[in-house]
C-alpha cells in the first residue's frame, strides 16, 4: 500500500495515465511529472517580466525541435520580429523554425481603448486565424501571450469574457496543448480572472523582492488529474532560457559508493577512515579565520590532481584573490583552471538572490558535470532574518549536489559548534568542526570530526596548522593540564624534551661515578692485595728465622751441658 | 494592401476627398449584416457621394486578420481621412458610430 503510494508519487501520476506534453524545461517537467496536460489549456500567470512569454516559447521550441510537434505563437504584446530578436540570444532561431514549417508566429498589437465599441461583436477572426495557422503547420501546441490585453481594448469586457471562454472550449476540442498567459491580479490569479476558463492546469510565476534581493519562483497551483509538486520552486532566466529547480526531491535514492576519495590532507583522510566516500557531503564549519577555505583548496587540489572535474563556488572572495591566497599555502590552483579541470564561480548570494544562486549552481553543474564540488563560505547559517530561507537554500543545494552524486565539501561560517538545530546536520555525511581556541595570548585552530556516516572515524582532536606548504594536522598535547595547542603545545614539548635531556645526563653522571668508584675500588683492591702479600711474606720470613734460632739454641744448650758434666738427673737441691 | 482581396467594393460618386472605410466581417453573421446596414445608412446620411466602403470577409482570407490587425468583427476602420479610427461592434449605437467616425463632433447628440 505504502509502496503503491510512493510509486504514484514518484511517477507523478495516479490512476489513469494523463498524457503530457513536455515543456523542455527540465525542472518544470519534473514537478509536473512529465509536462503540461496534453490537449488541454494551461494558464501561466505572472506579473510583468516574470517570464511567462519565455516559458511559452520554450514550450513551443521544445515541441517543434524535440517532439515533432509544430506550434503556433500568438503574441498580443510584441511584434513577431521583436520576439524573435529577444530569444535569439537563448539560441532559439524562430526564423528557422518558421522556414522549416514548425512554427507560425502571429502578433497583434492591441492598445487599450483603441476601438470604439458600437454594439455587439465577436472574436471570430481570432478563431479563424488560429484555425488557419494550426492547419498550416499541423500544430500540436499553441501559445497565446497574453490574451488578457484583449480586455479593455474593445470597450465591452463581458463579450471578451464570453468569447475567451468559448475560445478555451474551442481549443480543447482541437486537441492542441495550449499555454495561455495572464497578468497577475490583486485578488485573482489573473487580473481579469481568466483562470475561470482554464481549469486543467495553472502555473503561477512570481518575481518578488525581499530584502532588496529579487527571486523568481514558480508554483503549480493546480493540475487536474495529476500529482504535482506543490512547493514554490525557484527558477532562473539564464543564458539558456528558463531553468526551474525541483529542489526537494521526493525520494531519497542517492547511490552509495564504497570508493573513498582523498580530502587532500593525508592525516585528515586517516581521521576519516581513509577519506570521504565518493558522492558524500562534507561540512566544515567554524568561526571566521579558522582555515576552512584552505581545507577546501586542498580538496580542490587533490581532486584536480586526480584528473576530476571540479567546481569551486566562492561566496566570499574573488577567484583572483582566492588563487593568490592559496598560492601562499603552496597550492597552485591556477594550473587546474588553465587545464580546464577547475571551474571557479564567485558570486555573493546577496548579489543575485538566494534562489537565483541555487539556479545558477544547478546550471553550472549541468554545464561542467563536476565530480567534486567545493562550496566555500556558504551563507552564514543560523543568523539573520533570512535564517530559515538560508538554511533551506543550503539544504536544497546539498540535495542537488547529492542527487548528482557529486562529492561535496561545504564550508560554512557558524558561530556555534555542534549544538546545531540546522537541518544541515542531517544532510551532511561528514561534519568537521574547526574551532579557534584562545589561550596564552594566541589563537589556535583545533579540528574535530563531529560525525562521519559509515566510517570508523577518529575521536581525536587535531591541531590544524597552516604552513607555507599547505595545511597540516598535528597531534595536540593532551595531558593533566588539558588540551594544549600552539605555543603551549610547543612549550610543553620543550619542557618534555628538557626533562628527557636532564634525565639522560643524570644517568650518564651516575654511570661515570660508578665506573670511577669501581676503578678506585679495584685499585684499592690491588693495594690491599699487595699489603697482604707483603704481610704473608713477612710471616714466612719470621717463621723461618724462628726455626733456625730454636735449633741453634738447642744445640747450644746441649753443648753447655756436656761441658758442665751434668748428671743424668739430680734428685733434689741443686749444686 | 496590394494583394487581391475578396471584397465587395461599393463606390459612390467620384470625388477628391473620398472617405475610405473598410468593414471587416466574418461570413454573413447577423451581427455583420447589421453592421453593413448601419454603416451604409450613416454614410448615406452624412457623406452621400463622398465615401467608399470595402467589405472584407476574414473567413475567406483569415491571414488578413493578422495583416490588418483585426481580432473582432464587425470592425470598421476609417483609413481616410486620417487619423485612422477603429470601431468595433454591429454599429447599432448610432451616436457612438457618428462620434467614432467623427461624422459629428463629440458632445453633440442626435435629434
Amino acid at each position: 500500500m505504502g509502496n503503491k503510494l510512493l510509486t504514484a508519487l514518484t511517477d507523478g501520476a495516479v490512476g489513469q495515465e494523463l498524457e503530457k506534453a513536455p515543456t523542455g524545461i527540465r525542472g518544470l517537467d519534473e514537478i509536473t511529472g512529465g509536462g503540461l496536460p496534453r490537449g488541454r489549456v494551461t494558464l501561466v500567470a505572472g506579473s510583468a517580466g516574470a517570464g511567462k512569454s519565455l516559458l511559452g516559447l520554450e514550450f513551443l521550441v521544445t515541441g517543434a525541435r524535440q517532439h515533432g510537434e509544430p506550434g503556433v505563437l500568438v503574441s498580443f504584446e510584441e511584434s513577431a520580429a521583436k520576439v524573435t530578436r529577444n530569444v535569439r540570444s537563448l539560441g532559439f532561431d524562430l526564423d528557422q523554425l518558421q522556414e522549416d514549417g514548425l512554427l507560425v508566429m502571429l502578433s497583434f498589437r492591441v492598445e487599450p481603448a483603441e476601438f470604439v465599441a458600437t454594439g455587439e461583436f465577436d472574436l471570430e477572426p481570432l478563431f479563424a486565424i488560429l484555425d488557419d495557422a494550426i492547419a498550416r503547420v499541423g500544430a500540436k501546441r499553441v501559445v497565446l501571450d497574453t490574451i488578457e490585453v484583449l480586455f479593455g481594448a474593445f470597450g465591452d469586457d463581458s463579450i471578451v469574457r464570453s468569447e475567451l471562454s468559448r475560445l478555451a472550449r474551442w481549443l480543447d476540442e482541437r486537441g492542441v496543448t495550449v499555454i495561455v498567459t495572464g497578468e497577475r491580479g490583486d485578488k485573482n490569479l489573473t487580473r481579469n480572472g481568466i483562470e475561470e476558463y482554464v481549469t486543467d492546469c495553472v502555473i503561477v510565476l512570481d518575481h518578488r523582492v525581499t530584502d532588496e534581493i529579487s527571486t523568481r519562483r514558480l508554483r503549480v497551483v493546480k493540475y487536474r488529474g495529476s500529482v504535482h509538486g506543490t512547493n514554490e520552486y525557484p527558477f532562473l532566466i539564464s543564458a539558456r532560457g528558463f531553468v526551474v529547480l525541483p529542489i526537494t526531491s521526493i525520494a531519497l535514492n542517492y547511490a552509495a559508493s564504497d570508493e573513498r576519495i582523498s580530502t587532500g590532507i593525508p592525516r585528515l583522510d586517516h581521521m576519516l577512515g581513509g577519506g570521504l566516500f565518493r558522492g558524500s557531503t562534507l561540512l566544515v564549519s567554524g568561526t571566521a579565520g579558522t582555515g576552512k577555505t584552505s581545507l577546501g583548496a586542498h580538496m580542490v587540489n587533490s581532486a584536480c590532481a586526480r584528473g576530476e572535474r571540479t567546481l569551486l563556488v566562492l561566496f566570499e572572495e574573488s577567484p583572483a584573490q582566492f588563487l593568490r591566497n592559496m598560492r601562499s599555502l603552496g597550492l597552485d590552483l591556477q594550473q587546474w583552471t588553465d587545464a580546464g579541470l577547475l571551474r571557479i564561480w564567485a558570486a555573493r548570494p546577496s548579489a543575485v538572490g538566494l534562489e537565483t544562486h541555487l539556479a545558477i549552481l544547478a546550471e553550472l553543474i549541468e554545464d561542467e558535470t563536476p565530480s567534486v564540488a567545493v562550496l566555500d563560505g556558504i551563507a552564514n547559517i543560523g543568523s539573520g532574518v533570512l535564517a530559515t530561507e538560508a538554511a533551506s537554500l543550503v539544504a536544497r543545494k546539498i540535495d542537488l549536489l547529492k542527487s548528482r552524486e557529486i562529492t561535496t565539501m561545504v564550508t560554512a561560517l557558524s558561530p556555534g559548534d555542534e549544538t546545531s538545530k540546522e537541518t544541515l546536520s542531517s544532510l551532511v555525511d561528514t561534519w568537521l568542526l574547526v574551532r579557534n581556541v584562545e589561550a596564552n595570548g594566541e589563537r589556535n585552530r583545533l579540528l574535530f570530526v563531529l560525525k562521519s556516516r559509515g566510517t570508523a572515524h577518529s575521536n581525536q582532536v587535531r591541531e590544524f596548522v597552516l604552513t607555507s606548504h599547505g595545511v597540516e594536522l598535528v597531534d595536540v598535547y593532551v595531558g593533566a593540564a588539558g588540551v594544549l595547542a600552539g605555543s603551549a603545545r610547543l612549550a610543553q614539548q620543550a619542557t618534555e624534551r628538557d626533562a628527557d635531556v636532564r634525565q639522560a645526563s643524570d644517568l650518564a653522571r651516575r654511570l661515570r661515578e660508578l665506573r670511577r668508584s669501581v676503578v678506585e675500588r679495584e685499585a684499592h683492591l690491588v693495594a690491599v692485595q699487595d699489603e697482604l702479600d707483603a704481610d704473608r711474606a713477612e710471616i714466612d720470613r719470621i717463621d723461618l728465622r724462628e726455626g733456625h734460632q730454636a735449633a741453634a739454641t738447642e744445640a747450644d744448650r746441649s753443648a753447655m751441658a756436656t761441658r758442665r758434666w751434668a748428671d743424668a738427673a739430680p734428685s733434689n737441691g741443686g749444686p | 494592401m496590394s494583394e487581391p482581396r475578396t471584397a465587395n467594393d461599393e463606390t459612390s460618386a467620384d470625388s477628391g476627398d473620398q472617405w475610405d472605410l473598410c468593414l471587416y466581417v466574418t461570413d454573413h453573421s447577423p451581427k455583420c449584416l447589421r453592421a453593413i446596414d448601419n454603416l451604409r445608412r450613416a454614410c448615406e446620411e452624412h457623406l452621400a457621394g463622398h465615401y467608399h466602403i470595402q467589405v472584407v470577409d476574414l473567413l475567406e482570407n483569415p491571414r488578413l486578420a493578422a495583416e490588418d490587425q483585426i481580432l473582432a468583427v464587425p470592425t470598421v476602420v476609417r483609413r481616410f481621412p486620417s487619423p485612422i479610427r477603429k470601431l468595433v461592434g454591429d454599429l447599432s449605437d448610432n451616436d457612438r458610430l457618428l462620434i467614432g467616425l467623427q461624422l459629428r463632433p463629440p458632445g453633440s447628440t442626435a435629434t
